[in-house]
């Protein structure tokens, strides 16, 4: 690890002004669970730390007047996972928290971390760069892609937005604050991620200097939601794939709008607009979840050695509808 | 002469009960400090710059900036221009440094370049490696013949990745000089008394002259016998430097050029007759582990076919070199083999259990161990109630089904010397220069020593872990707790013949009539008749009493060749291809126990790392870069508490075991876990995955190249 200088802030304004406009001068301290280890790596190298667990305001959901929730950046996600005003309006948001990781990772990592922590990609990590690029070609596509992205793979972005939460969090409708030198701006927190084209882009639309402040989650109002990882070990292992759903139920039982989200499949939480829109109207059962699985895959492209992802896609989307609707699949 | 025998079931008072680890609290606790909490005065930190590339030749190396930097006491170029480097990570410069991040900064300030050259790294695919030791093919019997004769055959091709040991405590060391010619170096080692030497031949001083410890080691599993060249490096930068330096590797390292689990490959074929009986296999197996090539798994394994054909090839990889792993080649021949054989039984619509059974009589010297084994096995899992053939027909994706997988192994007693000591205050200490894995070794010489001597172990006290002590043999292949415990156990009656020899006369008994029981001297026959411990150690004065024992010696307190048994119950989720452990049973045979709580425990850790990897560890090599991309905890993925399942372990003990005198138990139960396993996913989806880790794109791969060959033959 480099020498770092290390800021503690306690305002917003104070966070800011010592952030700077220069990401690669200055980067922001929250829990730690993953830039540090990136840092002792040296994938990220900062020469300030500003860490902001001492700025006031910033930790806690707060039921808001008008409805919905309110829910700070620095909150842990073990906080998160125990919040009993957040687990009364979203079951299945408190119970992905208490999945992610360990509890350790749990205990120090924050929820704007856990949106914003950076891809899982081993490329990345082994130091070659966001898009993984040498002489002009991707190492990824060349290289060992088991992991990588099945949709939204155009190029030359193949790494996946890991976050557990950020795919549950867009599919209710989540909105984020964000705090910069040009004051406070919101966000539907969809619009927050992007696809990089060039090395020194990033994967999210944060402007330099600006802080992820605060969540705001809309009333659940009735929706059935649910979100499901395919993991393979039991606990301290990255979902392969997730689908995190919304469903808005007409009187008649039949969904009149749907948010279905997948994580762990492309370079941003991917929106299943096609299968959004095949659920608009239907009832669910286990033949039309399935259908909505296969159009959730419908334009996936498989990497030399991920082609299993789209299954595993495929199915979680299948079995986060069922969850959602409360139906059992037989045997299941 | 001392007639050297184990005392009989009814006169140990230690010896087989179930006894928790003397080291257990300190461990526990945090007071036992291994190499890697060490820091002694004035210590400096090392650091090593190593190669980003899988092959290339070293054209500059320029260390003159990192030299200038305040605070860096050493640099030293390793492999200087013109060298050759064959694997990713291998050492180029050391550093010894104030802190960990001068030496990491000083690593950042040294140049070297190097002209790339091709690596090749992925051996599964046997026609992309450049160049193939062929090994000679060994023909038993008419293997042609009696495969064109047999009944029912099966060909198939399996395979398992290379795999990490990833030691919790990394490898490493701290040297310090002690004079012009003589140093002092704390190793995480699993040869105290043979890395003295090492050390001695790669510094060019006398090895009585090098002083090794070794108190507690994280875990070595067969990767930490040489001092490496880390080592020597090490002791050149503390020498250079003037201070004691510590160089332990980082994960990265760890698990790139530490350790590495030769990979198998193999086509094989086999038949039997129509009633089970087999008659014929045929193999031509590949495997790498780094630039030298592989070991050679036995093939086929435990079962001794009458008519064979083998051909091993071994694939030069650009990976650091394949050091040994628990068992090794075992785990790559049982996997090959009974997977196989598996196969088979499906094919001839056999329960594997029967066809198992079947054939025992090829097994060679354990079949009567494997028979009672497998009885048991088939009562803890309750086999014969929950078979089924091969694809669970339960509704809906999850799909449980049972496997087996039957190994072997040596474990007989190595070198080891001991010296007994008794001190006047009437507690008995052993000495040697063994050392404790975390495996138990401590504690079964203290208990092998009190039960000797008749004393409580409180009474004992056992100091290894020192070169100074009696040689004592590396710690592999499962040959210390034979080695420690005869050479401890002869210690302990020739020291006794002494004791004896002063306390017969007081008694008015010859010393053949005495025994050590319950902390007294007495007469066999007449208990009422003894000496406490300390009215017998009385004649000997204030100078304390020595004796010594040594392995190999007279008397059959350590034999070798061990059977075991596994089976496996699974479930499969075939629409996502999760496989879940839900209960594996171990029965396995080690002779005489000693402890049985740390048998047992060996057994569950060697279960458990086996299933960690049949299930997901892989060391992932880059085809682009050559480098391992599965640095660390995260990427290389080892199973947690929650995916191992219900572990059921038994061992065999008593009558027709006891007398084999000790045997090692540390590598049989890794070996069964990755076929056993593999064998029960068969069982339950109906489908051969034929390649480890069964994590779930080699499940669902395998799943879905069925189908497709279903649809084709449709």
């Amino acid at each position: 690890m480099q020498p770092f200088e290390l800021a503690s802030p306690k305002t917003r304004e104070q966070a800011v002004r010592l952030l700077g406009t220069d990401p690669a001068r200055a980067t922001i301290l929250a829990g730690g669970s993953d830039l540090l280890g990136l840092m002792k790596d040296n994938v990220v190298t900062a020469g300030r730390l500003v860490y902001v667990k001492s700025v006031s305001g910033l930790t806690g959901v707060h039921t808001e007047k008008a409805g919905g929730l309110r829910i700070g950046a620095l909150t842990t996600v073990d906080d998160l996972s125990a919040d009993a005003a957040l687990g009364f309006e979203y079951p299945a948001i408190t119970a992905a928290a208490g999945h992610v990781a360990g509890p350790q990772i749990r205990n120090v990592a924050t929820l704007g971390g856990n949106l914003l922590q950076r891809p899982r990609c081993w490329y990345f990590r082994n130091g070659f760069g966001l898009l993984a690029q040498r002489d002009g070609k991707s190492m990824v596509v060349d290289g060992d892609n088991r992991y990588h992205a099945i949709l939204g793979n155009d190029g030359p972005a193949y790494f996946v937005q890991p976050s557990t939460l950020a795919p549950l969090l867009i599919a209710v409708g989540a909105q984020v604050v964000l705090f910069g030198p040009q004051g406070e701006r919101r966000l539907d927190l969809e619009k927050l991620y992007r696809i990089p084209k060039t090395e020194g882009e990033r994967e999210h639309d944060l402007k330099p200097g600006e802080v992820l402040t605060e969540v705001l989650l809309p009333p659940v109002a009735g929706r059935k939601v649910y979100s499901y990882e395919v993991r393979q070990r039991q606990t301290l292992d990255w979902s392969l794939a997730t689908a995190s759903v919304a469903l808005e139920m007409d009187g008649g039982g039949k969904i009149s709008r749907a948010r279905v989200i997948l994580g762990q499949v492309a370079p941003v939480p991917w929106a299943a607009t096609e299968t959004e829109e095949f659920l608009k109207g239907k009832t669910l059962d286990v033949d039309v979840a399935s259908k909505a699985g296969e159009a959730a895959v419908a334009k996936a492209k498989p990497l030399s050695q991920n082609r299993y992802k789209i299954q595993l896609a495929r199915v979680a989307v299948k079995r986060a509808l069922l969850a959602a609707a409360g139906i059992v699949e037989e045997g299941a | 002469m001392v007639d050297y025998f184990w005392p009989a079931a009814k006169d140990r008072h230690l010896i087989g009960q179930r006894i928790s680890r003397l080291d257990g609290p300190a461990k526990a606790s945090g007071r036992a400090k291994y190499t890697y909490d060490l820091k002694p005065q004035r210590m400096l930190w090392g650091k090593i710059l190593r190669c980003p590339h899988a092959h290339a030749k070293i054209t500059s190396v320029d260390v003159s900036a990192a030299e200038k930097m305040p605070g860096v006491k050493a640099v030293r170029v390793i492999q200087g221009p013109g060298t050759e480097v064959k694997w990713a990570l291998d050492e180029v410069v050391g550093v010894a440094a104030t802190s960990e991040a001068l030496a990491e900064e000083a690593l950042r300030a040294i140049k070297v370049e190097y002209e790339v050259l091709p690596h090749f790294v992925n051996e599964a695919n046997l026609a992309q490696a450049p160049k193939v030791d062929a090994g000679a093919e060994e023909v038993v019997g008419d293997p042609d013949a009696a495969m064109a004769a047999a009944e029912v055959k099966i060909k198939g091709t399996y395979g398992m990745p290379p795999v990490a040991h990833n030691c919790m405590e990394a490898h490493g060391q701290i040297c310090e000089w002690t004079g012009a010619d003589t140093m002092n170096a704390w190793c995480s080692t699993q040869a105290v008394a043979g890395v003295a030497g090492q050390f001695a031949e790669g510094l060019g001083i006398p090895a009585a002259n090098v002083h090794v410890v070794t108190e507690y080691m994280g875990g070595g599993y067969g990767s930490k016998f040489s001092v490496d060249r880390w080592g020597v490096e090490c002791a050149r930068l503390a020498k250079l430097a003037g201070a004691p330096v510590k160089l332990m590797l980082d994960r990265r390292a760890e698990i790139t050029v530490a350790g590495d689990r030769p990979s198998a490959y193999g086509e094989i074929e086999v038949g039997a007759k129509k009633d089970g009986t087999l008659v014929a296999w045929n193999s031509k197996s590949w495997a790498s582990g780094g630039p030298g090539g592989s070991g050679d798994p036995p093939l086929p394994y435990v079962f001794q076919i009458p008519n064979r054909r083998r051909k091993h090839s071994s694939v030069p990889t650009n990976r650091a070199s394949a050091r040994a792993w628990r068992a090794p080649n075992h785990p790559q021949g049982a996997f090959l083999t009974m997977s196989a054989l598996d196969d088979l039984a499906a094919a001839l619509g056999m329960n594997p259990l029967d066809f198992f059974i079947q054939n025992l009589s090829i097994t060679g010297v354990n079949e009567k161990v494997y028979r009672e084994e497998l009885q048991i096995a088939d009562d803890l899992m309750g086999w014969r109630q929950r078979w089924h053939p091969r694809g669970d027909s339960a509704k809906g994706p999850i799909k449980r089904g049972l496997g087996l997988s039957l190994h072997t192994w040596g474990g007989r007693g190595h070198r080891s010397n001991c010296e007994v000591t008794l001190h006047p205050d009437g507690i008995a200490e052993a000495k040697l220069a063994s050392q404790d894995l975390g495996t138990g070794t401590r504690t079964v010489i203290a208990i092998v020593l009190a039960d000797s001597l008749g004393l409580p172990l409180e009474s004992v006290k056992v100091s290894l872990g020192d070169s100074r002590y009696p040689a004592s043999g590396g710690s592999g292949g499962s040959t210390t707790v034979g080695g420690v415990s005869s050479a401890t156990r002869r210690a302990a009656q020739n020291l006794l013949a002494m004791i004896f020899e002063k306390s017969a006369p007081q008694l008015g008994v010859k010393p053949e009539e005495l025994e050590a029981a319950e902390g007294t001297i007495r007469v066999k026959a007449d208990h009422g008749k003894s000496l406490t411990w300390r009215q017998a150690l009385a004649p000997f004065g204030q100078t304390p009493v020595t004796a010594t024992g040594s392995n190999p010696g007279t008397g059959d307190l350590t034999s070798s060749g061990v059977g075991g048994v596994q089976m496996a119950d699974v479930s499969v989720d075939v629409e996502t291809g999760v496989v879940r452990i839900n209960k594996v049973v171990a029965v396995q045979d080690c002779g005489l126990i000693i402890d049985l709580k740390t048998a047992e425990s060996q057994v569950y850790g060697g279960m458990i790392m086996g299933i960690s990897a049949a299930l997901s560890e892989e060391k992932v090599l880059d085809p682009v870069t050559g480098q391992v991309l599965t640095t660390d905890f995260e990427s290389y993925k080892m199973a947690g508490i929650a995916d191992v399942g219900e572990l059921v372990v038994h061992m065999m003990t008593g009558p027709g075991y006891d007398e084999r005198g000790v045997i090692g138990v540390g590598e049989p139960p890794v070996i069964s876990p990755g076929p056993s396993i593999a064998n029960a996913v068969a069982n339950a989806t109906g489908v051969r995955v034929p390649f480890l880790p069964l994590n779930p794109r080699r499940v669902l791969d395998a799943l879905e190249a069925n189908a497709a060959k279903k649809k084709e033959t449709a």
